[in-house]
């Protein structure tokens, strides 16, 4: 189990190093100077070298690259060449509002996709399971932006209950923090929720065929009883999988929800920071989001060996 | 006899119905798609414009004939590049074991970390938004899936009788990819195509709603949305007829996926 654990840590740290330098590499072919970028076309060829000078820029790229990931290392995101900024505290901010869209809209999506994946697969030959099956397949179909504006239609347009858009910290009003969360994780958390559930169905499918389910229903317990005692933590196995990489299109998701629900999170952050070519930045975001998505599987890695016994001594 | 494949069938009516309307498109539009009539501003549905106009006076259905043509062709050419990127690298990494192999499919798996949606905004920020790096950037985004898949088909392929004869006959690795594994992993491939294009379709929708796939006046589904949403408490229609066509497109291809793979793979339909 120790020998797994530091070969999936081991993975993990590789990958990360290589992505940064895929990041970092990608950066540095963009076509122009980002001092000139960030100064505009008008900018004097002094304020351009001395900009340069002040941001280092100048250097050889590996003293660059090296340089940024040592700040990475530390918590130090550098300086926007636009803003002129910090930009460490920026995203900090930034990633706390996305976690609040990615946490609730996961919390939803396991709601819909554990119990109604569950019944699915227990009356797989049913209407009832076939007709859930057909809702699934729809809503994998609907983009998670989509759902957003459906959402805002109805519940915001129409029916006037929850505000259209906007974003209140929890620690100012949580009320309305509460109000302006809900639209948003629902657009997250339905779409993810469909996509989750058509995975839960095919596990438990897979489980209810095994034989110690037989045998504990040959015990006496109930079909349900059975699963629940024998057959979730079986199935939890190819579902946590699936979590993890979900978890990463939730994170990417967020950023398209959150110009629809005009919040100010990580994605917004991105998207202004293109927009401005504000690329420090831009290149900060794109690596945590990437270090993020890389966490997310590591840990899901590390929570199978916690899940299956049987992985702890291969 | 073979019995009635209802997602495939259904997938299927779907894909033909859009390729048609792209089809017909080139040829036939009830209006011009880029037309701007200030006049027949925000109109509702009628028998002169069935889903109505947008803000610029432009006939919406008409848009949506020639969406459907942006739609496939970021489609066509994403799923395109993954698949000739893709597969012979998942032959390769099959049919290379040990380290080499094993090297291939991890910088495969780094590549998972840079999700579509991701690699396209990034390569916006370099190249500049428009539909070529969108369909670039979705099509490498899709590698991996591709990779992943074909290298599990071809290391049964390749543990296969025919394969182990044509090895001892001194046959050279090239032309046994050629001839005997790629054939042999086309029914994947075509199923991960139906997949991959499904994806690709909501990537592009995102992108265009994000502002950095194809660019006005060219009639995209996703930025019809995106121009929808000024007018959500006035015109919600607006946003509902593209978000229906975007929707029932990724349905389709899905199906169609899901379709295939139960034809090529009857064992598996009653998981799904």
């Amino acid at each position: 189990m120790i020998l797994r654990l530091i070969e999936r840590t081991g993975v993990f740290l590789v990958s990360l190093a290589v992505s940064s330098v895929l990041v970092f590499a990608f950066m540095a072919v963009l076509p122009g100077d980002p001092a000139r970028v960030a100064l505009g076309v008008n900018a004097s060829d002094e304020a351009v070298a001395e900009l340069r000078r002040q941001f280092g820029l100048d250097r050889p790229l590996p003293t660059q690259y090296f340089d940024w990931l040592g700040g990475l290392l530390h918590g130090d995101l550098g300086t926007s060449y636009v803003s002129k900024a910090a930009i460490g505290p920026q995203v900090f901010d930034r990633l706390q509002v996305t976690l609040w869209l990615v946490v609730a809209g996961m919390v939803i999506a396991l709601a819909i996709a554990v119990p109604a994946g569950t019944l699915m697969a227990a009356r797989h030959r049913k209407v009832s399971g076939l007709a859930l099956s057909a809702v699934s397949q729809v809503g994998v179909a609907v983009p998670a932006f989509l759902a957003g504006i459906l959402l805002i239609v109805v519940f915001a347009v129409k029916l006037g209950w929850l505000p259209a858009n906007g974003w209140t910290p929890p620690a100012q009003d949580p009320a309305m923090f509460l109000q302006q969360l809900i639209l948003p994780a629902l657009a997250l958390g339905l779409v993810q929720g469909a996509v989750l559930t058509r995975y839960v169905r095919s596990a438990v499918l897979d489980v209810l065929r095994e034989d110690y389910l037989r045998t504990a229903r040959a015990k006496g317990l109930r079909p349900f009883q059975a699963l629940w005692k024998h057959g979730l933590r079986n199935a939890a196995v190819p579902v946590v999988t699936v979590l993890g990489l979900q978890l990463a299109t939730l994170l990417i998701g967020a950023v398209v929800v959150e110009r629809v629900f005009v919040i100010p999170g990580l994605g917004s952050l991105l998207l202004d920071g293109v927009s401005n070519r504000d690329l420090l930045l831009v290149q900060d975001v794109v690596m945590v989001l990437v270090l993020a998505v890389l966490l997310v599987n590591f840990l899901v890695d590390v929570l199978y060996v916690a899940l299956d016994p049987r992985l702890r001594t291969a | 006899m073979r019995r009635l494949n209802p997602s495939l069938i259904a997938g299927g009516v779907i894909v033909a119905v859009i390729v048609a309307m792209a089809l017909v498109s080139f040829v036939w539009t009830p209006y011009d798609a880029t037309l701007v009539t200030p006049s027949s501003r925000l109109l509702k549905p009628s028998w002169s414009h069935w889903f109505g106009t947008d803000k610029f006076g432009r006939d919406v259905f008409s848009q949506i004939m020639v969406g459907s043509r942006t739609t496939l062709f970021v489609g066509v050419v994403a799923v395109g590049v993954a698949a000739v990127i893709g597969v012979p690298l998942g032959i390769l990494a099959a049919m290379v074991r040990r380290w080499p192999g094993e090297a291939i499919m991890r910088a495969n798996d780094l590549l998972l970390a840079f999700p579509a949606l991701l690699l396209a905004i990034m390569f916006g920020a370099v190249f500049g938004a428009s539909t070529l790096t969108a369909m670039i950037a979705i099509g490498i985004a899709s590698v991996p899936s591709f990779a992943r898949v074909i290298r599990s088909g071809a290391l049964q392929v390749m543990r296969s009788e025919y394969v182990l004869a044509a090895r001892a006959a001194g046959r050279q690795p090239f032309p046994i990819a050629v001839r005997h594994v790629l054939p042999n992993v086309t029914s994947l491939i075509t199923v991960q195509a139906s997949v991959s294009f499904a994806i690709a379709v909501l990537a592009e929708a995102a992108l265009s709603f994000l502002g950095y796939g194809t660019p006005p006046p060219t009639p995209s589904w996703g930025r019809m949305l995106q121009e929808s949403q000024e007018f959500l408490f006035s015109a919600p229609r607006l946003a509902i007829f593209p978000g229906l066509a975007i929707a029932i497109a990724v349905l389709g291809f899905n199906l169609l996926g899901d379709g295939l793979r139960d034809r090529f793979d009857p064992k598996l339909e009653d998981r799904r």
